[in-house]
């Protein structure tokens, strides 16, 4: 396993305008998706995007009404799934309740007719990679969620598959242990390198785990980056909605400058398009002291309410022009004893370089 | 009484004034006093609430009694006398000695064993296909296997005879298609006693296994595919081990429903197919013997717990061994 170079261990994924129907729903609708060999890619949506769905077509249960699936050089579309040869960690385990911890993770070994001396070796690795050492003999039911979770995981990838697929397997465990277990997930990936396509609806998890985050809505692909870019650049209204908190103020766009209220905005780019909003991201807003800031762009308002969250605080700011815009401080002592008290005027300012315009799109910028 | 005394002491001063002393809780190292916060009332509010609810189910223990533990004790009782109205255990010797009781236990074992063969082998497919199905159009198949129930046993028994005698339907038309050229002798034996009886017990094999079958999550399967296992494969190393608790089931109910029948050998097998249960109408209608047909039941008896006993065990054993057999 360790002899074999990080490029045989991982296979790029071509998908290629795969669409599929379900009556006059699209549930995907022409995806274009390359997922590089060895990248740890996102799929992220709500609920009913169609990342699952996705998910279940590269895994070879959903038949897609048409397009291409290719595994490096290898189309797969027509392939049954017991044919693909990618390991897969479902949402809910789906471990076999009648094996134990250690048939379970044969399974796929006893499938390939892998000998039975290398196939003990080879589960015992399996249980060493995910921490469960000694755990060989236990009954499923005799685990714990997290323990489930990393049978499931071992299960995946003994066979060492070059592509692995994980649909929500963190969804089942309380928030501590999912915190951990995204870090060890990465960790694991580093480690064995397989092209994992991983499936959440939780924006932190795909920020946290991901080398790539596709954000799926309404069978489509919306937009495909880095989590960075994601987070800082979104492609659309949505995509800023989804990840992260926004407000989104409509701007006018003249001749290569944004007007907000009459007001000029500093911009870090030019804008993208006639039609733009601009983001307004409660933590990159700040309490500005009165005076000339010429590195910002200000906007006046009204505080009207103020909640301590523990870690950071929020304060809502009613604008002149009666936008209510969310502002997010961390709780520290100096921002502490400067928190504004309702009814107070303040400035709020968004650095130039922070000021981002989102092109509009109408289809989908009024939901979320 | 001096150590006591000190911790009563030390209980008076924590208990409400008005309740008086203390000499109830003075021996423990908790000084709590259990007059104290109205622990007598709840106390006796619980042993009240026992009571009501013991008074309650009287009339279900006294069902019980009367209808299972009189009359088979009474079995019991009369078993144990002669004929010529002695207590002995001559009826349980003469049986062990009759060679025409022994064969009456082995056909009655033997119709019992094949009919729930036969049950297996046409409830597993069917409820297979039914547990695959929308749960809508499962419903329905599920009726068309209940339905049956809301007919008359003897009823459906004497429609089998029909059907299978001489110049019956199958006969006629099986002649008329030019199948076979003389009547089949598909009744008054244990074809017909088979027949009948699978159609009588088939609902009672299909419903456990299909509640077991459809309990199999599809992930299972999904997961096995993914796993690499083909379809055949991915039925027999996951699909029917998790499916063998329901099967048991539906087996154990359906053979020990089986020691016991009655109606259906008696109609169809013609007095070809003696199981117990016809010995033991025999013994008491023509013979008045009651001490030997009480006998037989207490044996049918015996053996069916005995059945019951077993099976419960196996079951038990077979979840210890499945959790292993994987690895």
């Amino acid at each position: 396993m360790d002899s074999r170079s990080g490029v045989d261990r991982a296979l790029p994924i071509h998908i290629r305008r795969v669409t599929k129907t379900y009556g006059d729903v699209h549930a995907l609708d022409n995806v274009d998706l390359e997922v590089r060999s060895g990248e740890f890619i996102t799929l992220l949506g709500p609920s009913g995007s169609g990342k699952t769905t996705l998910l279940m077509v590269l895994a070879g249960f959903t038949r897609p009404d048409y397009g291409s699936v290719r595994f490096g050089d290898r189309e797969v579309i027509r392939m049954p799934p017991h044919r693909r040869d990618v390991g897969m960690v479902f949402q809910n385990y789906a471990l076999f309740p009648h094996m134990t911890v250690a048939g379970n993770i044969a399974f796929p070994l006893r499938m390939r007719r892998v000998a039975k001396g290398d196939m003990g070796e080879r589960v015992e690795s399996a249980l060493a990679t995910v921490q469960l050492d000694g755990f060989a003999e236990r009954r499923i039911d005799q685990l714990s969620g997290g323990q489930k979770q990393r049978v499931a995981l071992a299960r995946a990838i003994v066979f060492e598959p070059r592509i692995l697929l994980m649909d929500e397997p963190l969804s089942a465990l309380d928030k501590k242990l999912r915190d951990h277990m995204q870090i060890e997930l990465r960790h694991l990936h580093e480690k064995l390198g397989m092209t994992t396509v991983y499936v959440t609806h939780d924006q932190r998890e795909a920020l946290t785990m991901s080398d790539r985050i596709a954000v799926i809505n309404h069978g489509r692909l919306v937009q495909c980056d880095a989590p960075r870019t994601i987070y800082d650049h979104p492609a659309t209204p949505f995509v800023a909605n989804f990840i992260g908190e926004s407000t989104l103020v409509p701007v006018e766009v003249t001749d290569g400058r944004a007007m907000l209220n009459g007001q000029a905005l500093g911009l870090s780019a030019a804008p993208p398009a006639a039609r733009c909003r601009l983001m307004l991201r409660p933590e990159r807003l700040t309490i500005l002291p009165d005076g000339g800031h010429p590195e910002y762009n200000v906007f006046p308002g009204t505080v009207r309410e103020v909640v301590y969250q523990g870690e950071s605080f929020v304060a809502w700011v009613t604008l002149r022009d009666g936008t209510e815009v969310a502002m997010r401080g961390i709780s520290q002592r100096e921002s502490l004893a400067s928190l504004p008290a309702p009814g107070r005027e303040v400035l709020l300012g968004l650095h130039h370089e922070e000021t981002v315009l989102i092109p509009d799109a109408d289809d989908e910028g009024a939901k979320a | 009484m001096t150590t006591g005394q000190s911790a009563g002491q030390d209980a008076n001063l924590k208990a409400s004034p008005s309740t008086g002393p203390s000499h109830g809780p003075s021996y423990g190292l908790a000084p709590a006093p259990s007059h104290g916060l109205n622990a007598d009332e709840l106390r006796r509010d619980e042993a009240r609430e026992r009571l009501v609810m013991f008074g309650l189910s009287v009339p279900a223990i006294m069902l019980v009694l009367a209808i299972i533990v009189i009359p088979v004790g009474w079995l019991f009782w009369l078993s144990l006398f002669n004929d010529e109205g002695a207590l002995s255990l001559d009826n349980y010797t003469r049986m062990l000695d009759s060679k025409s009781y022994t064969r009456i236990f082995m056909t009655t074992f033997n119709v019992s064993v094949l009919t729930t063969g036969i049950c297996v082998l046409i409830a597993y497919p069917f409820s297979y296909f039914l547990s695959q199905l929308p749960k809508r159009w499962a419903a329905l198949g599920l009726f068309a296997v209940l339905l049956p129930f809301w007919t008359s046993l003897l009823v459906r028994t004497y429609a089998w005879l029909v059907v299978l005698q001489r110049k019956g339907l199958v006969n006629q038309w099986g002649i008329e298609l030019g199948l076979w050229e003389q009547p089949l002798k598909l009744v008054h034996n244990l074809n017909g006693t088979l027949v009948g009886m699978v159609h009588i017990m088939l609902p009672f094999m299909v419903l456990p296994l299909y509640g077991s079958m459809r309990a199999i999550s599809l992930d299972y399967m999904k997961a096995a595919s993914n796993l690499g296992a083909s379809p055949a494969r991915a039925f027999w190393t996951v699909f029917f081990p998790l499916s063998l608790p329901g099967l048991f089931a539906g087996m154990v109910v359906v053979f020990v429903l089986c020691l016991g029948f009655f109606v259906t050998p008696a109609v169809l097998g013609g007095g070809k197919v003696v199981m117990v249960s016809m010995k033991i109408e025999t013994l008491i209608d023509l013979f008045f013997n009651f001490g030997t047909a009480s006998a037989l039941g207490v044996v049918l008896m015996v053996l069916t717990l005995a059945v019951l006993f077993l099976a419960h065990r196996l079951l038990q054993l077979d979840r210890v061994l499945g959790g292993g057999r994987g690895a």
